[in-house]
């Protein structure tokens, strides 16, 4: 069939299909490029420029990435984000995906009852504000009124209990794991989707080769959605290194204590919008946003050129 | 260029007079930007109406934003052409930044500008003080505000020197019932505003340190910072458990429930804690280290008023902003934000028992602004956005006093060279 399409724009005159083309894409790309392309261009263009109190400003070339990576005062929050912003990554991809995984396995369980009733549950979370679950977990891990360390102690764990997210210990790691909580919903939903496109002859057919429910996930079940896992990776990189909403509500922009939870999207916030009495900069913030911007997609080109073309993609 | 500018304006400003002429019977109108959304009742119930009573013609619209957004908003709006003609001034250099980008005019030839102190105008002008670019409204007084009842249940009085305070607070941790001091540090500023700028200015000796300090002529490394920090790590055993998680709403409700004993205090709680509170409240000044006679207070140049430079109506701008230093606006303003307090030299009366416990220790103490605030939180790294987070690690236990005061002095070194 593919072929008798291109036969009929082949055969077409060459303005009609000109408009045909320009009726069908032109939309979309004039608003990707209001909207996406035209911002990303013009904060590149800001950040090779500086001001001066008077607001004007003056082209400076690649200046501001040579303070930004250069000099201690601007690279040493920059890379204590970073490191931050991989950890809250890697928190995420050891918990948040494994367990979405094993919740999509779960649901897809022939004969589960309550299904779709599980199925909201689960994914509420993802639906909430971030301001809401920045507030209900401050409030859940309270020293003063949170219900943790009074579920703990009922359970004879009281002395477990630490003002987690005031440590710099174990600060970060706390509001991963809240952001793990919120976001398991669309793994979770991704894969479940990829497991039921699975036929049920190979599942039937493994059955009767004599496999449980355990064998049948990890050897028939596990390898056909692998690329959708690999997707949702790649989704989780690029999320958690925008991420700024959940730190900023819980943490505010300064990111304590010590600067324990500053990722890149609080780093950039406080340099672009400014704190308390830093004067927001909005050429070093757009150099950051730059920066940011090339981290993303290094890891994407990563992802493409060394496991996009490796996973196997089976049709039925 | 500069005369050039200056003739413009004039001419501008003579248009406009002349065009407000013609226009004196058609209604003006005037839009304030504004971070205090809290006060928008107010405003649009109290001040406006008596604003109206004296110019009945000009409609005022109170447009607030969100603090947290405040100065990203207006920034935007000003510089799109689309911001209100009065624009509510944060104190120093983000105010300093708007005027020298002009966009906010000079006030000083204003009607009754004479009745604001060189202090209370100082957050709002240039650095070499000559010209001053907003009417001031108010400040904010740092102490303690305590539980009254909690006081008398325990026996205990208004402690006036740091040997008393701990005693206080140590008589709070024996019987127990009480949490000693509510002061978190999970939003890091508690531990700075109401911790160090609270009991500080008696170490560093109010305004003179703040100059001197300016001046290069004392480093955060000396003894009289250090101690500071010292006694605010003292405190940390008399805190809430868990304090190093306690944002500043829960420092409010913990107080405000009658949980806690003292409040290490900003004179804005005072209004939260009247909605709240169900006891009688008291107020004591942060309690004098050992040696010392003279008291200081923080007592900080918060809020202000200028004219957008863009406004179209800026001769109505003006009579708002001359009506802002009259003894009635500070009157209305003080009673119906207690806490806020007047800048005016004409003294106010003010109702609220714990405001006006407050706004009495200028009768006896000194008054100081925030020592980072004026020219030190200019370069990077931020004088401030340090200060944070070193009083809330010293307040924790993370680092020492001394610690403190060197990653303060080193940043400042790094940026800042005072002018010899």
């Amino acid at each position: 069939m593919p072929e008798s399409v291109s036969n009929i724009t082949a055969q077409m005159p060459r303005a009609k299909l000109a408009g045909l083309l320009l009726f069908f894409l032109g939309p979309a790309v004039a608003i990707y490029t209001l909207f996406s392309i035209y911002p990303l261009v013009a904060t590149m263009a800001l950040s090779t420029y500086t001001s001066d109190p008077s607001g004007a400003r003056y082209f400076v070339g690649l200046a501001n990435f040579e303070t930004l990576l250069g000099d201690a005062l601007w690279s040493k929050p920059f890379w204590n984000a970073f490191g931050n912003n991989l950890i809250f990554f890697a928190v995420h991809m050891c918990v948040q995906n494994p367990i979405g995984i094993a919740l999509a396995g779960l649901l897809s369980l022939p004969g589960l009852r309550l299904k779709g009733f599980y199925r909201t549950v689960m994914f509420l979370p993802t639906m909430l504000s971030v301001v809401i679950v920045g507030f209900s977990w401050n409030l859940i891990l309270s020293p003063l009124w949170g219900v943790a360390s009074g579920a703990l102690k009922a359970v004879g764990l009281g002395s477990l209990f630490a003002p987690w997210l005031g440590l710099e210990s174990s600060a970060l790691v706390t509001l991963s794991l809240i952001s793990v909580w919120q976001f398991v919903g669309i793994p979770m939903m991704l894969i479940y989707a990829a497991l039921l496109n699975i036929p049920e002859e190979l599942i039937d057919a493994a059955r009767v080769d004599g496999l449980g429910h355990f064998r049948i996930f990890f050897h028939i079940k596990l390898p056909l959605v692998l690329p959708t896992i690999s997707l949702v990776s790649v989704l989780t990189f690029v999320a958690n290194f925008n991420a700024f909403d959940l730190i900023y509500s819980v943490k505010g922009a300064l990111a304590g204590p010590n600067f324990a939870t500053d990722i890149l999207g609080t780093f950039f916030y406080r340099t672009f919008f400014g704190n308390q009495l830093q004067l927001g900069n909005p050429t070093m913030g757009s150099a950051v946003a730059t920066v940011m911007f090339f981290i993303i997609l290094l890891g994407l080109c990563l992802y493409l050129f060394l496991v996009q073309r490796r996973v196997r993609r089976y049709a039925f | 260029m500069r005369r050039t500018f200056k003739a413009a304006m004039g001419a501008e400003v003579a248009a406009l007079a002349l065009l407000a002429g013609l226009a004196s019977a058609q209604a003006g109108s005037l839009k304030i930007e504004s971070w205090r959304n809290d006060d928008a009742d107010i405003w649009n119930s109290k001040i406006i109406p008596a604003f109206n009573k004296h110019y009945p013609d000009i409609k005022v619209e109170f447009a607030p934003s969100a603090p947290k957004e405040y100065n990203a908003a207006l920034n935007a709006r000003l510089d799109g052409g689309t911001a209100g003609d009065l624009i509510t001034c944060r104190p120093f250099d983000a105010s300093l930044a708007l005027y020298q980008k002009h966009q906010l005019d000079a006030v000083d030839g204003l009607k009754g500008m004479d009745n604001f102190s060189d202090v209370a105008k100082a957050a709002w002008q240039t650095d070499d003080g000559k010209t001053t670019f907003c009417v001031p409204i108010a400040s904010v007084i740092a102490g303690f505000i305590y539980n009254k009842e909690a006081f008398a249940k325990v026996g205990v009085s208004e402690p006036k020197t740091l040997e008393e305070f701990h005693a206080v607070l140590e008589k709070f941790k024996k019987d127990g019932t009480y949490v000693p001091l509510v002061m978190g540090t999970a939003d890091q500023w508690e531990a700075a505003t109401m911790g160090f700028q609270n009991i500080g200015p008696d170490y560093w000796k109010g305004e003179t340190g703040r100059a001197n300090l300016i001046a290069g002529k004392e480093k955060l490394t000396d003894p009289q910072y250090v101690a500071a920090f010292k006694e605010i790590a003292s405190w940390a055993p008399y805190l809430g458990s868990g304090f190093q998680a306690q944002t500043y709403a829960d420092s409010q409700n913990l107080f405000s429930l009658g949980k806690g004993a003292i409040y290490a205090a900003g004179s804005w709680d005072i209004s939260t804690f009247r909605g709240q509170a169900k006891f009688a409240m008291g107020a004591f000044p942060p309690p004098q280290p050992a040696g010392t006679t003279d008291c200081y207070i923080s007592d900080h140049t918060d809020i202000a008023m200028g004219v957008n430079a863009a406004s179209k109506n800026k001769e109505d701008a003006k009579k708002f902003l001359e009506w802002l230093t009259t003894p009635e606006f500070a009157t209305i303003y003080a009673n119906s934000l207690p806490g806020f307090f007047s800048l005016a030299k004409t003294p106010v009366k003010v109702e609220d028992d714990v405001a006006a416990t407050m706004v009495g220790w200028r009768q006896n103490c000194k008054s100081t602004i925030r020592n980072s605030y004026q020219i030190l939180s200019r370069g990077t790294p931020n004088l401030e956005n340090e200060l944070w987070n070193v009083s809330a690690q010293v307040v924790n236990g993370k680092l020492t006093p001394d610690a403190a005061g060197k990653q303060l002095q080193d940043g400042l070194d790094k940026w800042y060279k005072p002018a010899k």
